[in-house]
């Protein structure tokens, strides 16, 4: 028999990197806030590679942390080692990323939600949403406790109706040997939302030792590690390598003759998997003509000797999985400890959220990480602190916090998936984000830190701390403008030692550091009375400096972008009157309901001349 | 869009008009006429509102007199379109129109999307909605209508080379991009002198395209075909059959057009300039003799001679001459007119005896054999191998600024790499250069480079 087991403002479904975070946000925003998982012992787990961040995700982990959220400061406690990636490309398309001691990941992230005043944390499935008058009233547990709320946020990762498939075996289940949820997708079925098939994978894990070491080429990271929360200077941590091994003729060979035993080759598969995540008989099936693949094997963490197959995931039977890794120099013994899966999962079809990341069909429903048709820890947390935002927004009666194209990476993630929709697991790539010179890493505090103190979830402490480096950078630009060289022999000497062209006329540092190649501490030599900066803080000069000039041009396609977005669409506006937009756009246009007219014209179907329609119709409604 | 950008395009049809108009508006409209227009007291900025000035337009950058026009000015809000507006009376005539054009555009405005002057003049309260309504029908009719030209111009080559340049920026970005996205993966970079080499190729097949624009002009203007043969073998007979019309003067007295007619017909989708020459022969007075001075520059500029003979007549010795003056690499048609007279045999034997000619027998007067004509000038201007026609690709100043834009960025991109820039600004203009190719085609190529990385490159866990 169903019984009130109590009341909440929030609650949270799902504990998963989406679901910690958005608890997380709601609770520090002061509503009480309830955090539903299946297994409170796979709370925050990883059960696919261990590692955060990396090309497009390290900007998102240091947004996170520049809102106030959790993941940078979690993983800067259990990395086992870290690397700034494309350190040769710019510094527009640098990313760190950092190997993680899953288990104490999980295990701090943990104790931080333990710890957090307002939240709290039960184990229960939530198998049924309660909604009345098309708004959210509260949802019941797989033991009929019925909790009230004011907002619900889904988190449901790769659990709604997880479907396990390995070769030819296949059973109901969620990732990592834990339960799934099959019953919340009914509730949304019934509630009118249209649900995705979505796939992924993940490789194998092996015992340690059984690996032969002298085989494989070792890998560490930086020696000077760049932490990911700006509350971090320097970082302690036990270094620990990963190994690069190939596969090579044998293993292809052993995954050609048994490729007729993979589900995804037999159609036994129905979701859609992601390209960029191909497993290891796709790519030699697609890239046949290559000679070797990499792998890289990682470690799981400190207390374990479980080690991750990067590069190899799978849906082959597991006597097919032993046999080919086996071919591969170093794994000749190799002992698998966990085969390689894929898994189905339920996903909602994400044009049916709004860039808030409520769902348009139930007021108070929240929706945050794998729901949405994404991929990636990372993806994950990024939306579930715009999710605990805004549903502590919504209790509130407050505006929803809206981030855009403009001012962060997790701004494109949201507009592309609520605008576009998705049709694969979504990744974010920086090649995604059209203004990345302005969206780096190295800035992401100084474009949402003010932000996440407005919405309560930075410390003033903090706040006053970033304003102080903020000002710091200033300072120094500005010094560094009257600092000149003048074009002596002495001076244009130690220029050639720089590697760049003399000088004619007198310049600034400023201007010197315009250059390509040199960087801040090249020109100490010009500037002997400079003030000691911390490491933070000079490259944020001598990268402001670089970038200004392309900076200030992407500025102004930033303006016209904007002018789109101030542009606004009338919720009730009915595209079927409007005779002259052709009728795909007419139909894209009713389903997506954009809110403004730059939403508008990034939806596939919506041409130009359709833009132009509405831009009519909008001054006409104005009259 | 509506934007606060300034626009012009040229106001008048184009055509052989005697004075044509271009209109600039716009917050920078003043501006714009400033650095192009001199007079003899004022600057442009200093001249009273809603006056006609007369004066100069020059090339600021060569400081070169263009032509001699009047200028309004004309202030905000009391203009067509609301916002500040300028327009230069020049004198017809596409080439000097043209020039004005682009040194307007030069100077710090883009050219006008079709409607966009009377949408402007919407938005700002210029007209009403009941008008809007119409307009809102203009332009979806223009898009339209503008479609339908698109198609027929990117089937054939133009969408052919925009693509093949598009493609092989999206495989250089990708390229790029997937070392960005997977720096671990053994994908080899490209080096600086690699992507400085694709960028040439690329830069150098986008400035071919770009100088197809000329030619693409000509097009526009139409296929010039000149109809030439001696006085009264009924050319302008000849010219209103394939007009459908009688423009041409015709009596039977020898030499009554003097003046060269124009007149622009459609064969088969193609415009052709249809010329009737003045009879070309030898003569004292001074009317025809600028008529026929011209006949022979139109004849140099033709593709194809349609060179007309009175079948009923032993060829004489005019006939020969004007003949002999016709260049032989010319398409030429010998069109034996007035066949509903009696055929003289020797002349028909003398056009059977020479090769590489078309022979059509005609009645003029009648309209006989007419579609042969047609069906011939047809067959020679879309098939000919060595067709200038087939290399003329861009038509279109949009396409052709668009093309210009792609152009300078793929020149900054080289010339950030050359100065040691890396790869993330670097890409920044080869992206801009792959979107003005996508605009051109009307696609959004935000995804394709993405796309071509999972295509070609094995990466991911």
């Amino acid at each position: 028999m169903e019984f009130n087991a109590g009341e909440y403002d929030v609650i949270v479904i799902g504990a998963g990197h989406a679901g910690c975070e958005a608890a997380l946000a709601s609770a520090r925003k002061g509503c009480k806030t309830l955090l539903l998982t299946l297994n409170l012992d796979a709370l925050a787990m990883m059960p696919c590679n261990p590692s955060i961040g990396g090309t497009g995700k390290g900007h998102l982990v240091r947004e996170i942390d520049a809102l106030g959220g959790e993941m940078g400061k979690v993983i800067d406690k259990t990395f086992l080692q870290s690397k700034t990636l494309n350190t040769a490309k710019g510094v527009a398309v640098q990313s760190l990323r950092a190997q993680a001691d899953k288990k104490k990941y999980q295990q701090v992230m943990k104790y931080v939600i333990e710890n957090t005043d307002n939240l709290d944390l039960k184990q229960q499935e939530a198998v049924k949403l309660l909604v009345e008058d098309g708004k959210i009233k509260g949802v019941v547990t797989h033991t009929h406790a019925v909790y009230d709320a004011k907002a619900v946020i889904i988190c449901s990762g790769t659990y709604l109706k997880g479907k396990i498939i390995i070769g030819d075996v296949s059973y109901s289940g969620g990732p990592n040997g834990i339960f799934p949820a099959n019953k919340l997708s009914e509730s949304l079925k019934e509630l009118g939302f249209e649900l995705l098939r979505l796939k992924t994978g993940t490789p194998a894990r092996v015992n340690k030792r059984s690996i032969d070491f002298s085989k494989v080429e070792i890998q560490y990271g930086d020696k000077e590690v760049t932490p990911f929360s700006f509350e971090n200077e320097t970082l302690e941590f036990d270094e620990q390598p990963c190994y690069l091994a190939y596969t090579n003729e044998k293993t292809h060979e052993v995954i050609r003759a048994n490729l007729h035993r993979s589900p995804l080759f037999s159609g036994d598969i129905e979701g859609t998997g992601p390209r960029y995540c191909p497993s290891i008989e796709d790519k030699i099936v697609r890239f046949s003509d290559k000679e070797r693949h990499q792998l890289f094997i990682e470690p799981e963490g400190l207390g374990t000797n479980e080690m991750y197959l990067q590069g190899m995931s799978s849906s082959l039977p597991e006597d097919v999985q032993l046999a080919f890794l086996r071919t591969i120099e170093g794994l000749e013994n190799v002992e698998i400890m966990r085969v390689a899966y894929a898994i189905e999962y339920d996903a909602i079809e994400p044009t049916q959220i709004k860039h808030s990341l409520e769902t348009k069909l139930v007021r108070g429903l929240f929706t945050a990480g794998q729901i949405n048709g994404t991929s990636g820890y990372e993806e994950a947390a990024a939306q579930g602190i715009v999710a605990g935002i805004n549903a502590a927004n919504y209790v509130n009666k407050k505006a929803p916090l809206i981030l855009n194209r403009t001012n962060s990476y997790i701004g494109v993630l949201i507009d592309d998936i609520t605008i576009k929709g998705t049709s694969e697991p979504y990744r974010m790539f920086t090649s995604r984000v059209e203004y990345r010179l302005m969206l780096r890493q190295d800035n992401a505090d100084l474009r949402l830190t003010p932000i996440g103190y407005e919405e309560g979830l930075i410390s003033e402490e903090r706040y006053l701390a970033l304003k102080s480096y903020e000002k710091r950078v200033e300072d120094e630009k500005e010094r560094l403008k009257s600092v000149k060289i003048k074009p002596n022999k002495e001076n244009n000497k130690m220029l050639e030692e720089l590697n760049t062209t003399p000088l004619k006329k007198t310049i600034s540092v400023y201007e010197l550091l315009k250059r390509p190649k040199i960087d801040y501490n090249d020109t100490a030599c010009f500037d002997k009375d400079r003030p000691v900066l911390k490491r933070r803080e000079y490259e944020q000069v001598q990268t402001q400096i670089k970038y200004e000039d392309y900076i200030l041009k992407q500025k102004q396609a930033v303006k016209k972008f904007k002018a789109m977005e101030e542009k606004e669409l009338p919720s009730d506006i009915n595209y079927d009157l409007i005779k002259n937009l052709r009728l795909e756009a007419r139909q894209k246009l009713n389903k997506i309901r954009p809110a403004n007219i730059g939403q508008a014209s990034r939806i596939s179907g919506v041409s130009p001349s359709d833009i132009n329609v509405l831009l009519i119709e909008l001054v006409k409604m104005k009259e | 869009m509506i934007s606060k950008d300034t626009i012009a395009a040229i106001a008048t049809s184009i055509g052989q008009s005697g004075v044509s108009i271009i209109r600039i508006s716009g917050e920078g409209a003043f501006n714009v006429a400033e650095r192009l227009f001199r007079s003899k007291n004022k600057s442009f900025l200093d001249l009273s509102k809603n006056s006609i000035t007369h004066g100069f337009i020059i090339d600021p950058k060569t400081n070169k007199e263009i032509d001699e026009v009047l200028i309004s000015k004309m202030v905000s809000p009391n203009t067509y379109t609301g916002e500040d507006t300028v327009e230069i009376n020049c004198h017809g005539g596409i080439g000097v129109t043209k020039e004005i054009l682009n040194v307007v555009i030069n100077n710090g405005c883009r050219l006008a999307e079709g409607g966009e002057f009377t949408k402007r003049a919407f938005l700002n309260g210029k007209i009403d909605l009941v008008q809007a309504e119409a307009i809102s029908d203009i332009i979806t009719a223009r898009t339209k209508e503008f479609k339908q030209t698109a198609l027929d111009s990117l089937k054939g080559k133009l969408s052919e080379k925009i693509g093949d340049i598009k493609e092989d920026i999206i495989n250089l970005l990708s390229h790029l991009e997937v070392t960005i996205q997977y720096p671990e993966y053994d994908i080899e970079d490209l080096t600086d002198e690699e992507i400085k080499e694709i960028l040439v190729t690329i830069k150098e097949k986008l400035k071919k395209l770009i100088s197809t624009f000329d030619k693409g002009e000509i097009l526009k203007d139409g296929v010039n075909i000149a109809i030439v043969g001696k006085p009264n073998v009924g050319k302008s007979q000849l010219l209103n059959q394939l007009l459908g019309s009688e423009k041409a003067i015709v009596t039977d007295e020898a030499g009554t057009t003097r003046d060269v007619v124009d007149e622009m017909i459609n064969i088969g989708g193609i415009p052709v300039k249809l010329s009737d020459t003045a009879g070309i022969r030898d003569t004292s007075s001074k009317v025809e003799r600028i008529g026929i001075e011209k006949s022979k520059s139109i004849m140099k500029s033709a593709k194809v001679i349609l060179f007309v003979v009175d079948s009923s007549q032993k060829l004489d010795k005019d006939d020969i001459e004007i003949f002999e003056n016709i260049d032989k690499d010319k398409k030429i048609i010998a069109v034996l007119n007035k066949t509903d007279l009696k055929l003289n045999e020797e002349t028909e034997v003398f056009f059977n005896e020479i090769k590489d000619i078309e022979v059509i027998k005609i009645s003029a007067l009648n309209g006989e054999n007419i579609e042969k004509i047609y069906k011939k000038i047809y067959n020679i201007i879309s098939n000919s191998e060595n067709n200038e026609l087939n290399d003329v690709l861009v038509s279109n100043e949009r396409h052709k600024n668009l093309l210009n834009n792609a152009y300078e960025s793929v020149e900054n991109a080289l010339g950030n790499l050359d100065m040691g820039f890396e790869v993330d600004l670097v890409s920044i203009d080869i992206n801009n250069a792959l979107e003005s190719l996508g605009e051109i085609t009307g696609e959004n190529t935000s995804d394709q480079v993405i796309e071509d990385i999972f295509k070609n490159f094995c990466v991911g866990k």
